[in-house]
């Protein structure tokens, strides 16, 4: 009896076993090993690491460049999120209706997501090229001078916010399509009959409907906002003067160009706890209004 | 109360023809269900008459009012759907009132329409639920209580029971007839079933490849049904349908003296109810297939010259498969369909009123 209870016992966590190495090895590992790593010095020159408590957490508080990138963030996620989502649903409501040439609208949509993005940025990068991108060509036509759109403290966030929702828009249109397509047309049907104004289904009936898909939409554009990089390291490497970097590109930048791993793994842990509370608030306040089918 | 009236209706997608001109008249009041096997076109029929789908040509009356080109919202009609069509995220209470606030009818009328609605259908206590929180049949009540507080003089039904259990729908088969009776509405209602038909209609419209087959009253449809086809819808267990050809033929012909049936057309059918055949010692030559026992009542299934003919006896019977009996029929209960499926005569004894 105690025999095959313990066999079982074994076979079971074997089974366990290749998730259980893959998800320790990749996830919950790392996330220790940067919690341990920014309560630590960073080793240098041959150095090993000392316990320095919260030394690094102290830093970061006073680190200027941090408060920047962190304001960055937050203008980012306010520039792009509520825009992109918008967007999304108007045009998954527009290509949802019987027009012609649909599938190749729907297919418009997608594009920016299947592009590798290290290419698209490159374009974007011509379009706000002074003087002969595309963008001053166009303002050219109507008189005004040159423009250094990447070049500008003031301007650099935002070209990077609208090539964030140009991309972002597309993919969340087709969460919003899928979730469209899954209302029964003999709702909207029945709402007819009663004249019911397209506007007003949409308010009542539309919108609730499709909530589930909108939180699933609002978690992954928080997280997306707050773990671009890639857009950042062709087009402006986070200048000028941080006028562009982004928490996780800052982060980038600690560990990797000036390796200064303690701090990063710092940042790091910051960066999680964020996300980690904004995923937490939107689904305790999303939560109770979502009607879920 | 408003009557429908429906002229030269017909629908076409691309080169299909759904319905190749359909009329027909419902009378204010009246209860017509549009009767028959799936891709008949009678929920097209219905749809076009509700303003969900436009007709290719054709006109449609509501008393003497011509919807044709109306719009669904403006014709002035309740519809009950198949599916229900309850949004899931409202209450009952929000589902039932939903139309009466976009008509933006004041909150004391539909407070009184609904409670009205909700006396009627005994759903008082689901008020507060969601769909998802009703069985089957709450749902459908609560999709009858949104008709209800429409007070619209004609109400649609498209295949209303047919996700009930068959207890369920017995019940709400009289319950309706009653509401129907009990609001005065002009109710069209959509089925496959002929058991609701038979038992519901005040006028039953069969329809077969998007043309009527027969209209008229149940009674006319069992009695004197116009087509083979219709012979074998109206009615449980159908009427036997007997090819007149080969040993069926021959058998038949012999037995003519002894029944008094009147000529047979070749190539037709003779039509006789499992109902009005009874065992007896002289008539037509049959051998027992098969026995069914149904409690009240026995279906003795015998084979007339290869051909399958259903008896119906009443209780148990002793007969085993491969007893030679003998069948006959009163006169007046043979139907004769030429080569083309249509009535022949003998012309029938009126129906009853």
């Amino acid at each position: 009896m105690i025999g095959t209870r313990s066999r079982h016992w074994v076979e079971g966590w074997l089974l366990v076993l290749p998730a259980l190495v893959l998800l320790v090895a990749f996830t919950h590992w790392p996330v220790i090993a940067s919690l341990i790593d920014s309560l630590n010095s960073t080793p240098r020159r041959g150095a090993a690491p000392n316990f320095v408590g919260l030394e690094n957490y102290q830093r970061l508080v006073a680190d200027p460049v941090f408060a920047k990138v962190m304001w960055n963030n937050a203008v980012f996620a306010f520039g792009t999120i509520p825009t992109s989502v918008v967007l999304a649903l108007l045009m998954a409501v527009w290509v949802n209706s019987a027009i012609r040439g649909r599938a190749a609208l729907r297919l418009a949509y997608f594009t920016p997501t299947i592009l590798p993005m290290i290419a698209a940025a490159n374009i974007w990068l011509f379009f706000y090229t002074p003087d002969y991108g595309l963008l001053d060509q166009i303002t050219g036509l109507f008189g005004f001078g040159r423009t250094n759109w990447l070049g500008n403290p003031d301007t650099v966030l935002w070209c990077i916010v609208v090539m964030t929702v140009w991309k972002e828009a597309g993919f969340f249109m087709i969460f919003y399509l899928a979730a469209l397509q899954a209302i029964p047309p003999d709702l909207t049907e029945a709402a007819s009959l009663d004249g019911t104004s397209r506007w007003y289904f949409f308010r009542r009936v539309t919108l609730p409907l499709i909530m589930p898909t909108t939180l699933f939409v609002l978690v992954n554009a928080v997280i997306n906002s707050f773990k671009l990089v890639d857009h950042i390291v062709v087009m402006t490497k986070g200048g000028p003067d941080n006028a562009s970097s982004l928490i996780l590109y800052y982060i980038y930048e600690t560990a990797f160009s000036f390796w200064d791993t303690a701090y990063a793994s710092a940042l790091t842990m910051v960066l999680l706890v964020v996300l980690a509370l904004l995923a937490l608030v939107q689904f305790g306040v999303l939560e109770r209004r979502i009607h879920y089918r | 109360m408003s009557s429908i009236s429906v002229t030269g209706l017909t629908k076409r997608w691309g080169s299909v023809t759904a319905l190749h001109g359909i009329d027909f008249e419902a009378r204010a009041g009246e209860l017509v269900i549009l009767l028959g096997p799936s891709g008949c076109g009678k929920s097209t029929t219905l749809r076009i008459i509700a303003g969900l789908e436009e007709a290719t040509s054709g006109r449609i009356r509501f008393g003497d009012r011509d919807v044709t080109a109306l719009p669904a919202a403006q014709r002035g009609i309740a519809m009950v759907f198949q599916s229900y069509a309850l949004y899931p995220h409202l209450s009952v209470r929000e589902n039932i009132v939903f139309g009466l606030k976009v008509r933006r009818l004041p909150a004391a009328q539909r407070e009184s329409r609904l409670e009205r609605a909700a006396e009627i259908l005994g759903i008082g206590k689901l008020l507060d639920r969601r769909p998802a929180e009703l069985s089957g049949g709450q749902k459908q009540r609560v999709a009858l209580g949104r008709a209800i507080v429409a007070q619209t003089p004609i109400c649609l039904m498209d295949e209303p029971l047919s996700n009930l259990d068959a207890q369920l729908r017995q019940d709400m088969r009289t319950e309706i007839r009653a509401l129907q009776r009990r609001l005065g509405m002009t109710m069209l209602y959509v089925t496959h079933d002929q058991t609701e038909a038979m038992t519901m209609a005040d006028q039953v419209i069969l329809m077969r490849d998007g043309r009527i087959e027969q209209k008229g009253r149940p009674a006319d449809l069992y009695m004197r049904p116009a087509t083979g086809f219709v012979a074998r819808f109206v009615g449980t267990p159908p009427m036997n349908l007997l090819a007149l050809e080969g040993a069926a033929l021959t058998a038949l012909e012999s037995a003519v003296p002894v029944l008094g049936l009147p000529p047979l057309p070749r190539g037709g059918h003779l039509g006789v109810r499992p109902e009005s055949l009874r065992l007896a010692d002289a008539g037509l030559p049959a051998l027992v297939a098969t026995v069914e026992y149904l409690g009240a009542d026995s279906i003795v299934l015998c084979e007339v010259g290869g051909q399958r003919v259903a008896v119906r006896v009443d209780g148990a019977t002793d007969l085993a498969p491969g007893n030679a009996v003998r069948l006959a029929w009163r006169t007046e209960d043979t139907h004769l369909f030429g080569p083309d499926g249509t009535r022949l005569a003998p012309e029938r004894v009126e129906v009853a009123a």
